[in-house]
C-alpha cells in the first residue's frame, strides 16, 4: 500500500504555508529563520515524494544539496543576528528600520 | 502505511502550527525539532533512508542546537509582546494571502491526475545509489558544495569577531 504522490505535495504545501504565515506574522527574527527552515523542509518533502514515485534517487541528491545550503544560511544567519543583537540590542524586526526613509 | 503517513502529517503540521504561534523563540525551537523528526518519519516511509538519518543528524542535531545555542545567547528575558493594532491589518492579510494560495495550489495538486508510479527498480540500496550518484554525475555541485560551506564559516567568523559599525 503505497503513499500517493499527491500526498505528499498536500503535506508539502501545508507546510510551506505555516512557514510564510511565520515569516509575515512574527517579528522575532529567530523565530522568522526558524519558519524559512521549515519552508526549506517543505520542498524537500515535495522533492522526496517525487523521487519516491519516479523511483529515481536524483530528487534525494537535490534534498542533500538543499541541506546544505539550509546550513550555511543558518550559520551566517545567526552570525549576523548576533552581530546586529551586539549592535542594537533588539531581534524585532520592526525595531530594525535603518533602511527605512 | 498511509495510516502511518496520516499519524507522522498530523504531527508534522501540529507541530508546525505550535512553531508559528508560540510566543517564546525557545518554544517554537522545541516544537521545530518535533517536525523535522516527524518529517524524517516521513521520508523513511518514502524509501529515503539516507535522506532520513540526514535530517535527524544535520537538521534536529546540528542546526537546531545552533538555533538553541543563539536564543540562550541572547538570554531573551520579555516573550514577543502582545500584538500592536497596527499590525493587525498586516497579519489578517498575510494569513489570508497564505491560505489563498495553499488553495490554489491543492487545487492544482488535485486536478493533474498522474499516473500510478513505476515499480522499483531491483539493484542497489538506497545508500549506495545515493554515492555512485554524488560522485559520478552530481561531482561538481558536490565539490562547488565544500566551497560553500567553507565561505559560510569564514563569513560566520568574520562576522563574529568584528564589530560591525
Amino acid at each position: 500500500m503505497v503513499v500517493p504522490v499527491s500526498y505528499y505535495l498536500t503535506l508539502s504545501i501545508a507546510l510551506f504555508a505555516l512557514g510564510v504565515i511565520g515569516v509575515l506574522v512574527r517579528r522575532n527574527v529567530l523565530v522568522i529563520m526558524m519558519c524559512i527552515e521549515m519552508m526549506l523542509n517543505a520542498v524537500n518533502l515535495a522533492f522526496i515524494g517525487f523521487a519516491d514515485y519516479f523511483k529515481a534517487v536524483d530528487g534525494q541528491m537535490f534534498v542533500f544539496f538543499v541541506m546544505t545550503v539550509a546550513a550555511a544560511e543558518v550559520a551566517v544567519g545567526l552570525a549576523l543576528i548576533v552581530a546586529i543583537f551586539r549592535n542594537r540590542a533588539t531581534v524585532y524586526v520592526d525595531e530594525l528600520n535603518i533602511l527605512k526613509w | 502505511m498511509q495510516m502511518i503517513f496520516f499519524i507522522l502529517a498530523g504531527v508534522a503540521l501540529v507541530s508546525g502550527g505550535l512553531v508559528v504561534f508560540q510566543r517564546h523563540p525557545l518554544r517554537s525551537a522545541l516544537w521545530l525539532i518535533v517536525n523535522f523528526f516527524a518529517v524524517a518519519g516521513i521520508y523513511l516511509l518514502a524509501h529515503a533512508e539516507f535522506i532520513a538519518a540526514i535530517q535527524i543528524i544535520v537538521y534536529a542535531g546540528a542546526i537546531m542546537v545552533l538555533f538553541l545555542f543563539v536564543i540562550m545567547l541572547l538570554n531573551l528575558r520579555q516573550p514577543e509582546e502582545e500584538q500592536r493594532f497596527m499590525h493587525l491589518g498586516q497579519k489578517v492579510g498575510g494569513i489570508t494571502l497564505a491560505l489563498f494560495t495553499v488553495l490554489l495550489l491543492v487545487y492544482g495538486v488535485c486536478k493533474v491526475v498522474l499516473p500510478p508510479g513505476k515499480e522499483a527498480p531491483a539493484g542497489l540500496g538506497n545508500t549506495e545509489s545515493i554515492a555512485k550518484l554524488l560522485f559520478t554525475d552530481y561531482l561538481l555541485p558536490f565539490e562547488v558544495t565544500s566551497v560553500l560551506l567553507l565561505v559560510a564559516i569564514v563569513g560566520a567568523v568574520v562576522l563574529a569577531k568584528s564589530k560591525l559599525k
